[in-house]
């Protein structure tokens, strides 16, 4: 199978897993009991004739199928709905989200393989001696910590006690409620230390150990034991024989992350009151906001999806020997 | 705490530690547990388990208050760590110490029931896709494909919140069945290289029935990544139980769990940070003894790579 059609027919499979997830959603939220209005979640002394006019101007009246159909076709077309709780696009509300989310996980992931690549190479290259040791243990501590109490230890610390950073928020409202100067990039920046380090932590942790596994699995292989025989010095063997092969795994490590930081960030985002995405899609679960909870769905299942397929393609390229495999549907991601 | 709470803390003491050496004393004859003896940290995340899951099975004798009760709602609110109150009141008074412990049962309980569910369920899934393969497997990994796509996180939320006060089964059930997607992968995986081997094949011949080569011959061989993921598994769905009971959805209270004690204690965290730190260091030691245990049953059976 020639490259292409290996890409359309991943394309092809996504599209159908995306579709998938939005149906499941769709009907695991309308099966659950409670209305968006006139019970438990919505308005509860919202009159029921108001109500019932909300529910028909929304389409709410209609039976679960063809409602269904009614969103599939306006998802066709681009829509994707409008939020009750919001009084506004779905779109809108999402857009106004992402640049924060993305900062956030932006600045949380490069912190994450920054430091987690060079730890994990570190220790590689030390292994079981005693920095090895220590970092071992302080890397298995780090990543058993919940991120949530993490976050509120930081909060304690470097919030409360030591005043270095602010609790919470994306930016200082005094000085900076948009941002639009040199000053206020730093006061974003400042805002987004806790947060960041928070989930960079422990993704670092994570990933320093899960480097530091691949480049023992690698050193064991002969093409190093060669290297290191025929005289190529130990710093080359590291970087050039090691390194480059132990990256392999890193690739898919980093395509199963990207998704990670957008919908594992709910609790820090709530947290530390960031606007982010995760925190957008719990409110709209608890004010049972059904478009705007499919859309996240919808959002977030494809930066899954996406980031595997991307993983898988830079493996393609990274490596030839995957090219011949990804033709007999191995699945390269565990 | 009194005298009686102490001795039985200690007597769960001596006796995780008397288990542990009995274990290393019978595990010297085999060279799989040797190797799992070796890795330090390993061994010590067995034992602090051992120790843990002892507290949390004895917690009536180890607990001097009811965790519930509030003891005295007017003085001792948020008291700070003092020997009466080994870990401080919280801010309704209760004993933190107590409700720790008793929190143990419902974390530990759910982590344990939830993966198993979640490892048995993605073992059989990835059995049968790798055994039976052809459309069996195509349609069983199509799921799996869109099981892993889901958030689970939101998924759960919105089971949980939505279903409002959802029981403690049902919070194990809805966390075990979204949970099972990476093992059936693995398992798949472990399956399809096995079922070429001359033993299945062998044993296929000998006339055994799919069911006996499957449990007899196929899975015992796929114990590596099974007995690694459902360790790490059980750590995953405690994290999961703790971030649900944190924001306020998943174990009622007035019942202790450490997710649940965390959120109580964190409005209060800058006057009183005992009645949050203490449920996160118990959440750590745990998910961090079972990483360790992970690493250790990896390296033991799996002797390519040096143990660590």
């Amino acid at each position: 199978m020639t490259g292409a059609a290996w890409l359309l027919r991943r394309l092809v499979a996504s599209v159908a897993i995306i579709f998938a997830v939005v149906t499941f959603v769709f009907i695991l939220i309308h099966l659950a009991p409670g209305k968006p209005c006139g019970q438990i979640g919505g308005g509860e002394y919202v009159d029921q004739v108001v109500c019932d006019q909300l529910a028909k101007q929304f389409g709410l009246d209609k039976s679960i199928p063809e409602q269904y159909w009614l969103y599939l076709v306006a998802l066709a077309h681009g829509n994707l709905g409008y939020s009750f709780s919001l009084h506004r696009p779905v779109r809108d509300a999402i857009a106004d989200t992402i640049p924060f989310t993305l900062q956030l996980a932006g600045a949380a992931l490069v912190l994450d393989f920054l430091l987690g690549l060079g730890l994990g190479i570190y220790q590689a290259v030390r292994a079981n001696r005693l920095p090895d040791v220590v970092l071992g243990n302080v890397t298995l501590f780090i990543y058993s910590l919940p991120t949530f109490w993490l976050a509120l230890l930081l909060l304690l610390i470097f919030g409360e006690k030591l005043r270095w950073f602010p609790v919470g928020g994306p930016n200082d409202l005094i000085f900076c409620p948009v941002v639009d100067s040199l000053y206020c990039v730093a006061d974003r920046f400042w805002h987004l230390v806790l947060p960041a380090s928070t989930l960079g932590l422990v993704g670092a942790a994570g990933t320093a150990r899960f480097q530091r596994a691949a480049m023992l699995e690698v050193a064991t292989q002969d093409f190093v034991r060669t290297a290191r025989a025929k005289g190529v010095p130990e710093r080359r063997v590291v970087l050039r024989h090691q390194l480059r092969n132990a990256l392999l795994s890193f690739i898919t490590r980093f395509g199963l992350a990207f998704p990670f930081l957008l919908t594992g960030a709910v609790l820090i985002e709530t947290i530390f009151a960031w606007p982010g995405m995760g925190r957008l899609a719990f409110e709209a679960i608890l004010s049972r906001d059904y478009p705007l909870v499919t859309a996240t769905a919808l959002i977030a299942s494809t930066v899954v999806v996406a980031g595997n397929l991307l993983a898988d393609m830079l493996l393609g390229t990274a490596d030839p020997r995957l090219r011949v495999r990804a033709d007999t549907d191995l699945v390269l991601t565990t | 705490m009194t005298l009686g709470t102490w001795l039985a803390l200690f007597v769960a003491l001596v006796v995780a530690a008397e288990a542990m050496r009995a274990l290393r004393h019978r595990g010297l004859r085999s060279e799989r547990w040797r190797r799992f003896f070796r890795h330090r940290t390993a061994s010590w995340g067995l034992g602090i388990l051992a120790f843990l899951v002892i507290v949390a099975l004895a917690a009536p004798l180890i607990t001097p208050f009811d965790p519930n009760r509030q003891i005295d709602i007017v003085h001792l609110t948020n008291h700070p760590p003092s020997w009466t109150f080994l870990l401080g009141t919280d801010v309704l008074s209760r004993d933190v110490w107590s409700r720790v412990v008793y929190g143990a049962r419902v974390s530990l309980g759910i982590g344990a029931l939830g993966a198993l569910m979640a490892v048995s369920l993605g073992t059989l899934v990835g059995a049968a896709a790798g055994y039976y393969q052809r459309w069996i497997d195509a349609v069983l990994m199509r799921g799996v494909d869109v099981g892993l796509a889901l958030p689970r996180i939101f998924i759960l939320l919105m089971a949980v919140a939505l279903w409002d006060g959802l029981p403690f089964p049902a919070l194990v059930i809805a966390i075990g069945l979204t949970s099972w997607f990476g093992t059936s992968r693995l398992v798949r995986a472990e399956v399809l290289s096995l079922r070429q081997r001359d033993f299945v094949v062998a044993a296929r011949a000998l006339g055994a029935d799919t069911g006996r080569v499957i449990f007899r011959h196929v899975l015992p061989n796929a114990a590596a990544p099974i007995i690694v993921s459902a360790a790490l598994g059980v750590g995953n769905v405690l994290l999961l139980e703790a971030s649900l009971s944190f924001l306020g959805i998943g174990i009622k209270p007035p019942d202790a769990s450490w997710g649940n004690m965390i959120a109580d204690g964190a409005p209060s965290i800058y006057t009183a940070p005992w009645s949050t730190l203490f449920p996160g260091l118990a959440i750590s030691l745990v998910v961090m003894s079972l990483n360790a245990v992970a690493d250790g049953v990896r390296d033991a059976l799996d002797p390519r790579e040096e143990p660590a």
